[in-house]
């Protein structure tokens, strides 16, 4: 078990390496001196000169690398050129709208998904199976921000329900919060729902098909306990390593519903910085995004060893 | 042989948005660059089959030339997936557990730990939003879905008897892939390959909704819902039939993929009796 973690542990921090090295060379293609960006077209020369010495653009490639890196070890995450201040608080303050509203999406989109996935595979073959493999289908087909639109059109501007974009910030009280997030967290949990159903029926459906499945239904049990008591469990494991995907893909997938909603989120964030030649907000949170993603599959990987001992043998 | 439903079905819907695309370069009902005031926000009606925009154009004219910009996106994305992936992943494979299948199996997990929306958006952010930068963003996402496919057909292929004789007979690692390996997972990449169509469309329209993608005037399907959403509350037939669009192109693709797979893969159909 420590090698296997050992293992994991350095390509964690080697896929980090390289996935920073990655982000810090596209933006260094990016055409465009954020400093004159910054100033204006009728900028003095000197000037410019001064605020790039400032903003720390003149030292060398590897310098500025070894610069931001450190920084963000420390929590230091650089300020933002065009909001003037610093990175971390621009994160820190989108990722109260951004992590709420994956873990909202996720929330709605496994209390979905698994009891669909179940009833289908319990159902294999009959009509109530067939009816959920195709709303799935269909769901999967869904681009999820033309749904946001269509919620908007029905929910929103024809009956008034919840809002149709903004966000009042949790101050504001947690039940108007939660209403401007709904829409946008069922957005997105819809097409997330419809794989995981997917995923969670053909699992319970593997499951089914294994010895010891066999011997519980030759001890007597109905299959609907074999279900409950044996399949459930090891059905889950790769239904859960899913679902730590689709946290990362919330987090970062929400980009597109952020603009449909008007959300002050992360993806929105990073999307009016890279439109703002605001590269330092690029950076620091296309890193921290990948970051996530690559602690999250790594714990749920960790998690897995530790609960089944088969899982440490594979690669 | 039977040939699936889903096939068929699947078949039957992508041919559709295929034939309109194709039909687009000979006619449309309307000219999609026209602008005519006087006939803008129309509904669906008689004249104009699926309404007008804000511009007066024809919606319907519209999704036909639109299907040219997603099918060609997407079409072109794959074929740089298949392209470089395969020959990464038959490579990684003929030297299993070789240095390069350890590189290609890392730069793979790399890939896919990047949250490729982010990235695509940053690719077209760095060279500029066009229907070419927006292939490229959705094509190198490709690449490592392909090269894992590939090279965990190619791994279980190598154990084989026949590849053995192959062996024996002094064929080389690089001519038994192509002779031996490729052939026999054709199937599977024919598979994913439509699978990664699907999602290309979805990511095309995507990327054109928040305007990275095909740039004026180039009707794209993205582009037509971003433009329809200031008017959705007194014109919702503009943004109906773009998205009803990429839903049907987007589901006939996935069923015919599933449709192959029964159809090319006798052990799955086996366990699927």
């Amino acid at each position: 078990m420590l090698r296997f973690v050992a293992t994991r542990l350095s390509s964690l921090v080697l896929s980090l390496l390289v996935a920073s090295i990655v982000i810090f060379a596209v933006i260094e293609v990016i055409p465009g001196d954020p400093a004159a960006y910054m100033l204006g077209l009728n900028a003095e020369p000197s000037a410019v000169a001064a605020l790039r010495d400032q903003l720390g653009l003149n030292g060398s490639v590897p310098l500025r690398y070894l610069h931001w890196i450190a920084g963000l070890m420390t929590g230091d995450f650089g300020v933002s050129y065009t909001y003037r201040v610093p990175v971390a608080t621009l994160i820190a303050a989108r990722l109260w709208v951004s992590l709420p509203l994956a873990l909202f999406a996720l929330a709605l989109s496994t209390l979905i998904a698994f009891p669909v996935g179940l009833l289908a595979a319990a159902r294999r073959g009959r009509p109530a199976d067939l009816a959920v493999m195709g709303t799935t289908q269909l769901g999967i087909a869904v681009p999820n921000f033309w749904f946001a639109m269509l919620l908007v059109l029905i929910f929103a501007i024809r009956l008034r329900w919840f809002p149709a974009g903004g966000f009042p910030g949790w101050d504001q009280g947690l039940w108007v919060s939660l209403k401007a997030l709904l829409l946008p967290a069922v957005a997105l949990a819809l097409p997330q729902a419809s794989i995981l159903a997917r995923i969670m029926r053909s699992s319970v459906l593997d499951t089914l098909g294994q010895d010891y499945i066999r011997t519980a239904r030759a001890k007597g049990m109905t299959r609907a306990q074999a279900i409950r008591r044996h399949a459930l469990k090891n059905a889950l494991i790769p239904v859960l390593t899913i679902i730590g995907m689709q946290f990362s893909f919330l987090l970062a997938g929400a980009i597109i519903i952020e603009n449909v909603f008007f959300l002050p989120g992360l993806g929105r964030l990073i999307f009016q910085a890279i439109t703002q030649r605001d590269l330092i907000v690029v950076e620091s949170s296309v890193m921290l995004l990948v970051f996530a993603v690559i602690t999250v599959n790594f714990v749920v990987d960790i998690a897995y060893a530790a609960v089944d001992p088969r899982l440490r043998r594979r690669r | 042989m039977r040939v699936p439903r889903t096939l068929i079905i699947g078949a039957a819907l992508f041919g559709m948005f295929l034939a309109a695309a194709l039909l687009s370069y000979l006619w449309t009902p309307f000219d999609v660059t026209a602008l005519d005031i006087a006939a803008r926000l129309r509904p669906p009606g008689a004249v104009h089959w699926f309404g007008t925009d804000h511009f007066g154009r024809d919606i319907f004219s519209m999704i036909m030339v639109g299907a040219r910009t997603s099918i060609a996106v997407a079409i072109v994305a794959v074929a740089i997936g298949i392209g470089i992936g395969t020959p990464l992943g038959l490579a990684a494979a003929a030297r299993h557990g070789g240095l390069l299948d350890e590189i290609v199996m890392r730069g793979n997990d790399l890939v896919f730990a990047f949250p490729s929306l982010v990235i695509a958006i940053l690719i077209t952010a760095v060279f500029g939003p066009s229907a070419l930068n927006a292939i490229i963003a959705i094509g190198i996402f490709n690449i490592p879905v392909f090269a894992r496919i590939a090279r965990s057909g190619a791994v279980s292929l190598w154990t084989l008897d026949y590849i053995l004789a192959a062996r024996v007979a002094g064929k080389g690692r690089l001519r038994i892939s192509i002779e031996h390996i490729l052939p026999n997972i054709a199937n599977l990449l024919i598979v994913q390959g439509t699978i990664q169509f699907s999602l290309g469309i979805l990511a095309e329209a995507a990327l054109s909704y928040v305007g990275l993608g095909a740039q004026p005037p180039t009707p794209s399907w993205g582009r037509m819902l971003a433009d329809s959403q200031t008017m959705i509350s007194f014109a919702p037939h503009m943004a109906l039939f773009p998205g009803l669009a990429i839903v049907l192109a987007v589901l006939g693709l996935n069923l015919m993929g599933d449709g192959l797979r029964d159809l090319l893969d006798p052990h799955l159909r086996r366990w699927r009796q």
